[in-house]
């Protein structure tokens, strides 16, 4: 029980980790609820550890888009442990799973996560956000520059989607709301030509974050993965060691296909974190774990509203605790 | 790797109960658990897949096997038939108001692509019905939605209807459906916000637009990549608006789309179109079948079989493979299996269609010259019957006869005879390895190389 005793202490430590916590718990509710609803059901209705109990809970787990193959995984694992410590009853299990899934979750060593915005003191920083269509780019930019406007720092946005119909439009109406300049071209014009000039203008701006939407792309397209390498190309040799981010906006209610999108992203863009979008939905937000765990890449940010305050820096403690809170408060 | 699909799976699966008369409950036992997989990977709904995998269990044990197939091979025609059913049925077809303007309204979950397949069904109704639609922009909330429909419109030269951000959807939708009367649009597209199936207030506001229009056409839009969530959100959409139909978005990514079958068996709702496509003529009507064959990722090991049924009289095929167990294969029996496979189709595709074909070292980019076996079979053709029998015969001077006859080289004429040598050899080896107890069976042994690569 001591693990989550020091996770408990964590949040209690300090009152501004409460308020995050609260805040997940609110927005994560629905998948905290069904979550571990379901592991409270399923051990309630298993008497003694068998090969039926690992199937329902191998379905628990897919159910909430965890991964196949991180499901199999775990339950091999689980299967060992059981044996290992000689668990017959169901109610000890429990503690074993969540043990699980949170060693999954955090990697093996307690090495604390880098998920920070990697800014840039004094200097200007560079954020690239990539994803597919429809996954929520714009909208993560419009609430992100928000946020950091609303910590004093001067931010432009650049219109790097010159395809799709209205999407310059979607972006330069965020920038109005937040009150940040936007850098754009018309419709249909070269994306690397805008964020160029976004560059150009937050130099001679002296910005201190700039942040660059792409147009949104399906991983499967050879020729668009190469104009968003180019882009990023472009980023690299106007500013040494930009983009400081690329961020890969994913939307929570996607289920395999995320990984292949990860792994994509990854290779034509080197992708330095995610922001999963539209988690205050029925979508259990598990394909993070298979993210996590297949290809290491952080989780940095959340979308869990669609109010403009609603991006949340993504705290994996956080985020476990809103996981398990119910099973933590019975204790 | 994660995306692996049926056919891979049951590749290990097929070998071992290759060779059977009757598909036993074990062998059923074991191929479920992977079309299981399969499914799952494929982000089907696992309680979906629970019922579809009972099913499938029902039917397949105690089947007959077809001479053609194999047992794992009958299990999965099971499967696909069953699939095939659970996807399909209705026909692609859009109502038609008895009293124009047809009403249509697209709903779903944001970014699922409701906006661009709106653009994309107002063209295909014009240039495949001939139609004048009327495009509604019922999306006051997300920024610039507004203007993504009118840039759309302005693409298609298509009328748009708008009041701002600052009107009521429910007024907007009014206002415009007297205006497509005033102009004679015949059909009036709605264009609603996305909004999440939870979200009562806005689940409300589109119950309240469908009451006041009566749309002959509610389109739940869906984005192929969904995962679990799908069956939630399909049956509260569904329940909350009685849908019409699904259209199925970015289907051109790489996604198995196991979402597809999740949505037709929870709503029971056909699906109608897919979306194949960032541009507005990018729009399909939907099948069933391929969907099926994509979801269980088996390239298509489905009509593979289908083609074999049709195509191989199975009386020839089990002579032929007679003669290949005995070795007694001559240049006759090889001409008349090399058109018994051209029947079937283009050489590549059909290597494309056979699991695990891929995999093979050698085989995987070959190109197939489909010239190449034409030469080959110019080659046979200028063998004399004996020489046809029995390869032994083969001197300089009927080699150089055969090579004028072909119109090809003598070169061409040896290589062809070196790798029909080979090619024996190989087939008794195989036979002799399926002889004995441990043999890798059905792989293909190193160096044999077909006549025609």
């Amino acid at each position: 029980m001591s693990f989550f005793k020091k996770l408990k202490e964590k949040f209690q430590t300090n009152e501004e980790n409460e308020e995050v916590s609260d805040k997940y718990k609110d927005g994560l509710s629905k998948t905290r609820k069904s979550f571990s609803e379901k592991i409270n059901d399923l051990v309630a209705r298993y008497r003694t550890v068998d090969e039926e109990f690992f199937e329902d809970l191998e379905e628990v787990l897919i159910s909430a888009d965890v991964g196949v193959s991180t499901v199999m995984e775990l339950i091999e694992e689980l299967e060992m442990e059981v044996k290992r410590q000689n668990i017959k009853d169901t109610k000890e299990v429990k503690q074993v799973i969540s043990e699980k899934l949170v060693e999954i979750y955090q990697g093996d060593d307690d090495q604390e996560d880098h998920t920070d915005l990697n800014l840039q003191e004094n200097e200007l920083t560079i954020i690239l956000f990539v994803g597919v269509n429809g996954v929520g780019k714009t909208t993560t930019i419009g609430k992100l520059a928000h946020q950091l406007k609303s910590e004093g720092k001067e931010v432009i946005l650049t219109a790097g989607d010159t395809f799709r119909a209205g999407a310059i439009e979607q972006l330069n109406e965020w920038g109005k709301r937040v009150g940040v300049d936007v850098i754009k071209h018309s419709e249909g014009s070269d994306p690397a030509a805008v964020i160029y000039d976004g560059i150009q203008a937050a130099k001679s701006r002296q910005a201190d974050v700039l942040l660059c939407d792409t147009a949104g792309r399906l991983q499967n397209k050879v020729n668009l993965m190469n104009e968003l390498s180019k882009v990023k190309r472009v980023i690299e040799r106007e500013v040494p060691n930009a983009p400081h981010e690329v961020l890969l906006v994913l939307d929570a209610t996607t289920g395999q296909n995320a990984l292949s999108q990860a792994k994509t992203f990854s290779q034509a863009t080197d992708v330095s974190g995610i922001v999963l979008t539209k988690l205050d939905g029925t979508a259990k937000g598990g394909i993070v774990l298979a993210i996590r765990n297949e290809l290491g890449i952080p989780v940095k940010l959340v979308g869990l509203g669609e109010k403009m305050t609603d991006l949340q820096e993504f705290d994996p403690h956080a985020f476990v605790y809103g996981l398990f809170a119910d099973m933590l408060e019975e204790e | 790797m994660a995306f692996e699909g049926l056919a891979d799976r049951l590749q290990n699966t097929i070998q071992k109960i290759k060779g059977k008369g009757k598909v036993t409950e074990q062998d059923v036992k074991e191929m479920t658990r992977e079309v299981r997989l399969a499914l799952l990977e494929a982000d089907v709904n696992f309680k979906v897949v629970k019922d579809f995998v009972k099913k499938v269990k029902e039917r397949a044990i105690g089947q007959e096997v077809m001479e053609s197939l194999t047992p794992g091979q009958q299990v999965i025609k099971v499967v696909k038939e069953e699939l095939t059913a659970l996807m399909g049925g209705d026909e692609s077809k859009i109502a038609v108001a008895d009293k124009p303007p047809t009403v249509i309204m697209m709903v779903g979950l944001q970014g699922a692509g409701k906006t661009t397949t709106t653009g994309k069904l107002a063209n295909l109704l014009r240039k495949k019905y001939n139609r004048k639609p009327l495009l509604v922009a019922a999306d006051v909330y997300r920024p610039a939605a507004i203007d993504q429909l009118e840039t759309l419109g302005k693409q298609l030269s298509m009328p748009v209807y708008s009041e701002g951000t600052d009107a009521n959807p429910v007024d907007i939708v009014n206002n415009a459906m007297a205006h497509a009367k005033e102009e004679h649009l015949d059909y009036v597209l709605i264009d609603t916000a996305g909004r999440l199936h939870i979200d009562n207030d806005l689940m409300d506001e589109l119950v309240q637009i469908k009451q006041n229009v009566n749309p002959d056409e509610v389109f739940l839009v869906v984005d192929s990549m969904t995962g679990q969530d799908a069956v939630n959100v399909a049956e509260s959409f569904n329940e909350q608006l009685e849908v019409s139909g699904v259209v199925l978005t970015k289907l051109d990514g790489d996604t198995r789309g196991g979402a597809a079958l999740s949505i037709k068996a929870v709503t029971d709702k056909p699906i109608k179109f897919a979306g194949m496509g960032e541009k507005l003529d990018q729009i399909e009507v939907f099948h069933p079948e391929r969907m099926a064959s994509r979801i269980l990722g088996m390239g298509d090991v489905l009509s593979l079989i289908e083609k074999a049924q049709d195509n191989v009289d199975e009386k020839r095929a089990k002579e032929l493979e007679e003669k290949m167990r005995s070795a007694t294969f001559t240049f006759d029996d090889f001409l008349e299996q090399m058109s018994q496979v051209k029947n079937m189709g283009p050489l590549d595709e059909l290597m494309d269609m056979i699991p695990g074909a891929n995999k093979m070292k050698g085989l995987k980019n070959v190109d197939f010259d489909e010239k190449q076996i034409a030469h080959v079979e110019a080659i046979i053709q200028s063998m004399t019957a004996k020489e046809r029998q029995d390869p032994s015969l083969m001197n300089a001077g009927r080699r150089k006869r055969i090579a004028k006859g072909s119109g090809r080289s003598v070169s061409e004429v040896n290589r062809l005879l070196k790798q029909f040598e080979e090619m024996k050899k190989m087939m008794k080896q195989m036979t002799n390895m399926q002889q004995g107890k441990k043999g890798k069976k059905g792989k293909k042994p190193k160096g044999l190389n077909f006549p025609f690569m």
